[in-house]
C-alpha cells in the first residue's frame, strides 16, 4: 500500500501524518463505488420517472431492482474493508458497475421511454426480464435439451478424437490408414453432413449427437496427434534406460507431454461445436435453444430472442471456463498458461 | 552434503558393478543414403567397479558409444556385454544421466525420482527408496516441486536420483555437469566420486573436459576424431579426494590435451 501526495516529496522532518492522504486514499477507493452507485441509482430513476411508450409489466419491479443494486454497490465499496474478499471483490468490480448502470440507462431511456430506436426489434430491458419470469419453463426446457445434446455429442467427439490422435501419433500403421481420411473428412464444416445426417440418422437427435462429436473430434484428434509426435525423443530414451515398457511410454510419456496439446484441441472443438449444435437444433431438432431462437423469430417476439441469446452466452462461456478449470487442475506443473 | 544413513537404506548390500566388455564396434550414421562412419573397431574391456572416463573431440561418437552401452541403439558391429549377457535393449541395471536433466515436467521431484520403479512395477512395495534416493542428493525438501522451480544444478541432482534409485551396476554419464556452473560443478564432482565410492558401481563419464576427467576418473579412455577410435588408455593412480593442482594430474593433463591436438596451448 504504497500511496504518494504531495506531502510525501515536501516532507521536512515533519511527521507525515496528515489527513488529506487518508481522504484521498479513501475517494479513490470508495469513489468508483459511489459512482457506481450513482449509475444503478440513475437506472432506477429512468425506469420509475417517465411513462413506458409500450405495455410492459417488469418496469416497476426492474427499478426497484436497480435501486437494490445501487445500494450493495454504495455499501458493497464503503463498507468493503468490513466484508473480507466479498468486499474487495466488489472493489474491484466497481468499474464495470458503473459502466453496466450507464448502459442499462441508456438502453431504457433509448428503448422504453422515447423509442429513439425502432420498437419490436430493440426491446428494453424490462421485456428480456420478462420472458426471464414469464417464459421460463419453456426457456429452462431449452436449455436442458441443448446441455444435454451439447454434452453427449462433444464427450464422444473428444474421446474418439482423443484415442484416434494417440493411434496416430503412436502407430505408424494406425497413422496409414487413418491420416488421409482424417485429411480427406477432418477440414469439411461438420455443417455440410446436415443434409445427409438429417436422412440417415434414425432420430434428428443422433444426427445431431453425430455432427456434433464431428465438429469436436477433427481439432481434438489433429491436436492429440500432432502433441504425441512433437514429444521429445529423449523422455522415451529416459523412460527406456528405467526400464519402461511401450504401453508405459504410451500412457505415462506421450499422453501426459502431449496434455497441453490435447487441450487447445478441446478447447477449439468446443468452439467449433457450439456453431453445430445451434444450426442443428435451428432446422432439425425440435428443441434447444437454437430451436427457441426459431421459434422466437417467427413469432416475431424479440425480447425472446435477446434473452435465449443471453441465456446461450452465458452456457457457453460457462463451458468454456469448466474445461479451462480442468486444464488448469491438471497442468499445474505449465508456467503460465492462458488465463481466461 | 551426502547422507551415510540415507545411503544403507537404498542398497542393502553396496551394489557391486558390473563388468563390461565391448568387442570390436563399429558404428555408422546413415544420412540422406551416405555412411558416416562415427565409430570404428572400439574395444574396451571395463572392470567391476572401475570409474572411467572418455575424452574426446567434440563430435567424435562418444554419446553414440554410450547410447550403444545403453542399449539405446544397435551397432553395426561388434559386441557389448554386461557381466557376459549381451546388451540387446535398455536395462534399468544400467541407467544413463544426460547432459539435459530430462526430468519430466509433469511430474512433481518424487514422481519423476520414482519413475524407474514405477516402470517396472515395484513401486508400492518400494516407496522408501526413493525417498532414500531423494535424501541422498539432498533434496528431499523439494520432493513436491515441479522441475520448472527447479535450478540446474538441482535440476541434475534429481535426475541422478531417478538414476540411482535403480541400484544400476553400470552408470552410464552423458556429460552431465556440462552445462552447470563452475563451482555446482565441483560440489557435484565431489559428490559423484563420494557416490560411487560407496556403492561401487561401475561409472562410464562422457566428458569433454581433460581436468574433470582426471579429478574423477580411475581410468581415462581418449577418442580420436571420427570415426572414434581408442586413442590412448590411461590409468589415473592417486587416491581420492583429488587435488586439482597435483602436479601428477598436471602431467597427464598436458599428455591427453597433446593427445587430443591442443599440446600448443599448454
Amino acid at each position: 500500500m504504497s500511496t504518494y501526495s504531495l506531502s510525501d516529496g515536501l516532507a521536512s522532518g515533519a511527521p507525515r501524518l496528515s489527513r488529506t492522504p487518508v481522504l484521498a486514499s479513501w475517494v479513490r477507493e470508495s469513489g468508483v463505488g459511489i459512482l457506481a452507485s450513482v449509475a444503478w441509482i440513475a437506472f432506477g430513476l429512468s425506469c420509475l420517472w417517465w411513462e413506458d411508450v409500450g405495455d410492459w409489466s417488469r418496469t416497476h419491479s426492474l427499478g426497484i431492482a436497480a435501486f437494490i443494486v445501487a445500494a450493495i454497490a454504495l455499501f458493497g465499496t464503503v463498507g468493503a474493508d468490513y466484508l473480507g474478499t466479498a468486499g474487495k471483490a466488489l472493489r474491484q468490480r466497481a468499474p464495470w458497475l458503473v459502466a453496466l448502470g450507464a448502459f442499462l440507462t441508456l438502453w431504457e431511456v433509448a428503448t422504453a421511454k422515447f423509442a429513439w430506436l425502432p420498437l419490436p426489434f430493440f426491446p428494453p430491458p424490462q421485456s428480456i426480464i420478462e420472458v426471464y419470469t414469464d417464459d421460463l419453463p419453456k426457456l429452462l426446457d431449452s436449455v436442458f435439451a441443448s446441455v444435454k445434446l451439447q454434452l453427449g455429442g462433444y464427450l464422444i467427439g473428444a474421446t474418439v478424437g482423443f484415442l484416434t490422435g494417440v493411434s496416430i501419433g503412436w502407430s505408424r500403421a494406425v497413422g496409414y490408414w487413418v491420416h488421409p481420411v482424417l485429411r480427406f473428412i477432418g477440414p469439411l464444416p461438420a455443417t455440410a453432413w446436415l443434409p445427409i445426417a438429417f436422412f440417415t440418422f434414425p432420430s434428428s437427435w443422433s444426427a445431431s449427437t453425430f455432427l456434433i462429436a464431428l465438429a469436436t473430434g477433427f481439432p481434438v484428434t489433429v491436436l492429440t496427434w500432432s502433441g504425441v509426435a512433437s514429444v521429445s525423443n529423449a523422455y522415451y530414451d529416459v523412460a527406456r534406460t528405467l526400464g519402461a515398457k511401450p504401453s508405459f511410454l504410451v500412457l505415462k510419456v506421450a499422453i501426459p507431454a502431449a496434455l497441453p496439446h490435447v487441450f487447445v484441441g478441446l478447447f477449439m472443438g468446443l468452439g467449433s461445436s457450439f456453431a453445430v449444435l445451434v444450426v442443428a437444433e435451428m432446422i432439425g431438432v425440435k428443441a434447444g435453444l437454437g430451436w427457441y431462437l426459431q421459434w422466437a423469430q417467427g413469432w416475431a417476439a424479440y425480447a425472446n430472442m435477446y434473452a435465449a441469446l443471453i441465456v446461450m452466452s452465458l452456457l457457453c462461456s460457462g463451458a468454456i471456463t469448466l474445461l479451462l478449470a480442468i486444464r488448469d487442475r491438471l497442468l499445474v506443473w505449465q508456467k503460465g498458461t492462458v488465463k481466461w | 552434503m551426502v547422507a551415510a544413513t540415507a545411503l544403507a537404506e537404498i542398497a542393502p548390500p553396496p551394489a557391486a558393478g558390473a563388468a563390461l566388455d565391448i568387442e570390436q564396434v563399429s558404428h555408422a550414421f546413415n544420412i540422406d543414403g551416405t555412411e558416416l562412419p562415427v565409430l570404428s573397431d572400439v574395444s574396451i574391456s571395463v572392470e567391476p567397479g572401475e570409474f572411467v572416463a572418455l575424452l574426446g573431440p567434440s563430435g567424435c561418437g562418444k554419446s553414440t558409444f554410450l547410447r550403444l552401452v545403453a542399449g539405446l541403439d544397435k551397432p553395426k558391429a561388434g559386441t557389448l556385454r554386461e557381466d557376459e549377457a549381451r546388451i540387446t535393449r535398455p536395462h534399468p541395471s544400467r541407467v544413463v544421466v544426460f547432459q539435459d536433466p530430462t526430468l519430466f515436467p509433469w511430474r512433481s521431484v518424487w514422481d519423476n525420482v520414482a519413475l524407474g520403479l514405477e516402470a517396472q512395477g515395484i513401486l508400492k512395495s518400494q516407496r522408501h527408496r526413493v525417498d532414500a534416493a531423494l535424501d541422498l542428493v539432498g533434496l528431499a525438501s523439494f520432493r513436491n516441486a515441479y522441475p520448472h522451480q527447479l535450478s540446474g544444478g538441482m535440476a541434475q541432482r534429481v535426475a541422478l536420483a531417478r538414476a540411482l534409485v535403480n541400484d544400476p551396476k553400470i552408470l552410464i554419464l552423458d556429460e552431465p555437469l556440462g552445462k552447470l556452473d563452475s563451482l555446482t560443478r565441483i560440489t557435484m564432482q565431489a559428490e559423484l566420486v563420494s557416490l560411487w565410492q560407496r556403492k561401487g558401481f561401475t561409472t562410464l563419464l562422457v566428458t569433454h573436459d581433460a581436468e574433470e576427467a582426471l579429478v574423477l576418473a580411475n581410468r581415462v579412455i581418449v577418442f580420436s576424431d571420427r570415426p572414434a577410435r581408442v586413442k590412448a588408455d590411461i590409468r589415473v593412480d592417486r587416491p581420492y579426494p583429488r587435488h586439482r593442482g597435483d602436479p601428477y594430474l598436471a602431467d597427464l593433463r598436458r599428455q591427453i590435451l597433446g593427445l587430443l591436438g591442443l599440446d600448443a596451448t599448454w
